[in-house]
């Protein structure tokens, strides 16, 4: 372990120290990441921006503990998640970490309420705390009333707007979005957007977002660019909601 | 997650797509099916003989002269019994209910206008009790009758039916040959034997009688003998046949000119067959579980494809590897379980129809159909377990990215 070379914020959330990611062998080795530090406090809305094949994905990946790190360290709350097993990420995942993706990936033919209930299924509560739990989340985001519809009755915003329930119903601590708005029109987008903020400004719930609209990382108060696997710039913003 | 949920979500996904399930387990059904259908009524046959053949008499030994059993040629050769031999094996040979010599003959009986060929039969008293006859109307011989060779008759049901009116026989004469009989008696039906004969089909006489008017000598064919219950045939048999080697005069090294015949042994040795019968059906119909499993198999390695991106969701809120497996593994194990159920009923409602048609007992027996619903869980596990595995192991980036 590189712990030398890790200078360890007080109170940072997330940590990444010299973060690479290489994907095959060889002639066809490429590098996705080549060493990236990041530092993330609690309560931060972060927008990670970039083009394709910058490293954004494989870093939201990384952060999300869906993929580990060739070299580096990243401490999560003080837990080096590179040494995890699968099964130990994925009760990390479990139990701290909510996400939002760009294709909102709700189980189809499955009603609102019981995609939003599948994380609380996990964690074992019992079907009365599943219902209540998930009905407040789903009341959180203005759908209680479509609660039994499923996925294809729903609208694209209400769709994601169900994802974002399922992301918070087990109140965690980061909320990771990936181009949540990328499937939506603009108006539906800001509206998502919207509800973010008030996700981070109300709970307090930490989100890492991914998206390359420019007008939708305006939302997030710390923009972080990456350009060929690094970070090239790290901006504080005023945050325009 | 608890068991119970899982089985819940099982449920609910194999009724999501109901008719798909269902094909997939039409193979387990029909399997489950078939074996079930193939025990019940082989156990059934099964029975059916061993009921015929008790009808024959418990405990009934025959004693034969030769070696062969059967009719025709095996006797040839070898001296006939005579009633002595029967009176010998009655003060000699232990733990007997009853020794019967009996004579055949097939004649035809007449009375009135109307004839019928049967078979007569001339024995004692004892006879009724070798064979588990019971009377319907009348009475037996009495000692009299048998001693003096009276013409007096005790006619089977088929007999009854073809011969006589509604009114009681008993006490009517047939005439048989040159002599007239009376009647005395009738038996109850018995029904077909094991071998397909009417054995309600006969008239007997006392031995005497038979030996005087009809063959004319003092031969016995075949002496039935009962035994007490708990007797051990074995020893009797010995007994039997070493009396029988010294009532004929045999040197040690001759063969027995004579057999013994245990209804026992013939009952298990059909049954055995029967038996071996419905296991080899049994067999082939197992085959159909085989392919029922590898249906569930394959059909399940679809669902894990199309799955893909459920898989991954699970994956990526954080569901373990084992939950995801488990998950799979419930949901075929479910199938192939429903599967099994309904094989199951339709066997039963299959062996109610069949064991009617066909006449035979409808025996249920909870063994195979427990057997055979463990089977087709097991079938779930055993060819569950691989899609499963697949399913589990997937990586949740790639599975999300899955379109």
């Amino acid at each position: 372990m590189n712990d030398a070379a890790i200078t360890v914020e007080p109170d940072a959330l997330i940590q990444l120290s010299g973060i690479t990611k290489t994907y095959g062998r060889g002639q066809a080795e490429f590098q996705a990441l080549r060493g990236v530090d990041l530092s993330i406090r609690q309560g931060e809305f972060v927008a990670i921006m970039g083009p394709s094949g910058s490293g954004k994905s494989t870093a939201m990946n990384i952060l999300g503990c869906l993929d580990t790190p060739t070299s580096g360290a990243y401490l999560f709350d003080g837990v080096h998640v590179e040494d995890l097993s699968r099964d130990q990420r994925a009760l990390l995942r479990r139990n701290y970490l909510g996400f939002v993706f760009q294709g909102f990936n709700l189980l189809a033919r499955t009603s609102a309420q019981e995609n939003v209930e599948l994380p609380l299924l996990y964690r074992g509560e019992n079907a009365e705390a599943r219902h209540e739990i998930g009905m407040a989340a789903l009341r959180s985001v203005g759908l209680a009333e479509w609660a039994h519809h499923t996925s294809s009755e729903l609208s694209g915003g209400q769709q994601q707007r169900v994802a974002i329930a399922r992301a918070i119903v087990t109140n965690p601590k980061v909320l990771l979005a990936d181009e949540p708005t990328g499937n939506l029109d603009s108006k539906r987008g800001h509206e998502i957007m919207e509800l973010l903020v008030s996700m981070n400004r109300d709970h307090g719930i930490t989100i890492l977002m991914v998206t390359h609209e420019p007008d939708i990382a305006a939302y997030a108060k710390r923009i972080v660019h990456f350009v060929d696997g690094q970070i090239a710039h790290d901006n504080e913003n005023g945050g325009a909601a | 997650m608890m068991g119970w949920t899982t089985l819940l979500l099982a449920l609910r996904e194999i009724r999501r797509n109901l008719m798909r399930s269902f094909l997939t387990v039409l193979g387990i059904v029909i399997g489950v099916a078939a074996v079930v259908t193939m025990v019940t009524l082989g156990n059934g046959a099964t029975q059916s003989v061993s009921d015929q053949i008790s009808s024959l008499g418990s405990n009934l030994l025959m004693l034969r002269p030769g070696q062969r059993m059967g009719p025709g040629s095996g006797s040839l050769g070898a001296p006939s019994f005579k009633a002595e031999d029967a009176e010998a094996i009655r003060a000699q040979v232990g733990s007997l209910k009853a020794v019967a010599p009996t004579v055949n003959r097939t004649t035809v009986v007449v009375v009135g206008t109307k004839n019928w060929a049967t078979s007569i039969t001339g024995s004692n008293s004892d006879y009724f009790t070798a064979g588990n006859w019971t009377l319907a109307e009348g009475r037996l011989f009495n000692a009299t009758e048998e001693r003096a060779g009276k013409a007096v008759c005790i006619i089977g049901a088929t007999v009854r039916k073809e011969l006589f009116e509604a009114h009681s026989p008993v006490g009517d004469l047939m005439r048989i040959k040159q002599f007239s009989c009376e009647v005395i008696g009738v038996l109850a039906a018995k029904g077909q034997s094991a071998m397909g004969r009417d054995q309600d089909d006969t008239v007997i006489m006392p031995l005497r009688t038979v030996q005087r008017r009809l063959t004319g000598k003092q031969d016995v064919n075949t002496i039935l003998i009962s035994m007490q219950d708990g007797a051990s045939s074995e020893q009797v048999i010995n007994q039997l046949s070493l009396l029988m080697r010294e009532r004929r005069k045999l040197s040690d090294n001759e063969d027995d000119n004579f057999s013994v015949q245990d209804t026992k042994e013939i009952a298990k040795t059909l049954s055995g067959a029967i038996g071996t019968m419905t296991a080899l059906l049994g067999a082939v119909a197992a085959v159909s579980l085989l392919v029922g499993g590898i249906g569930i198999m394959n059909i399940m390695l679809v669902s894990v494809t199309e799955r893909t991106r459920e898989i991954g969701i699970r994956l990526a809120i954080g569901a373990l590897e084992k939950e995801v497996l488990m998950q799979f593994l419930t949901e075929a194990v479910v199938l192939s379980a429903l599967g099994g159920l309904i094989g199951i009923l339709l066997a039963l409602i299959a062996c109610y129809g069949l064991a009617s048609l066909l006449s035979l007992p409808f025996l249920f027996s909870p063994g195979i159909n427990l057997l055979a619903f463990g089977f087709s869980a097991a079938i779930g596990v055993i060819f569950g377990y691989v899609p499963a595995r697949r399913a589990a192991q997937l990586d949740p980036i790639e599975a999300l990215r899955h379109e």
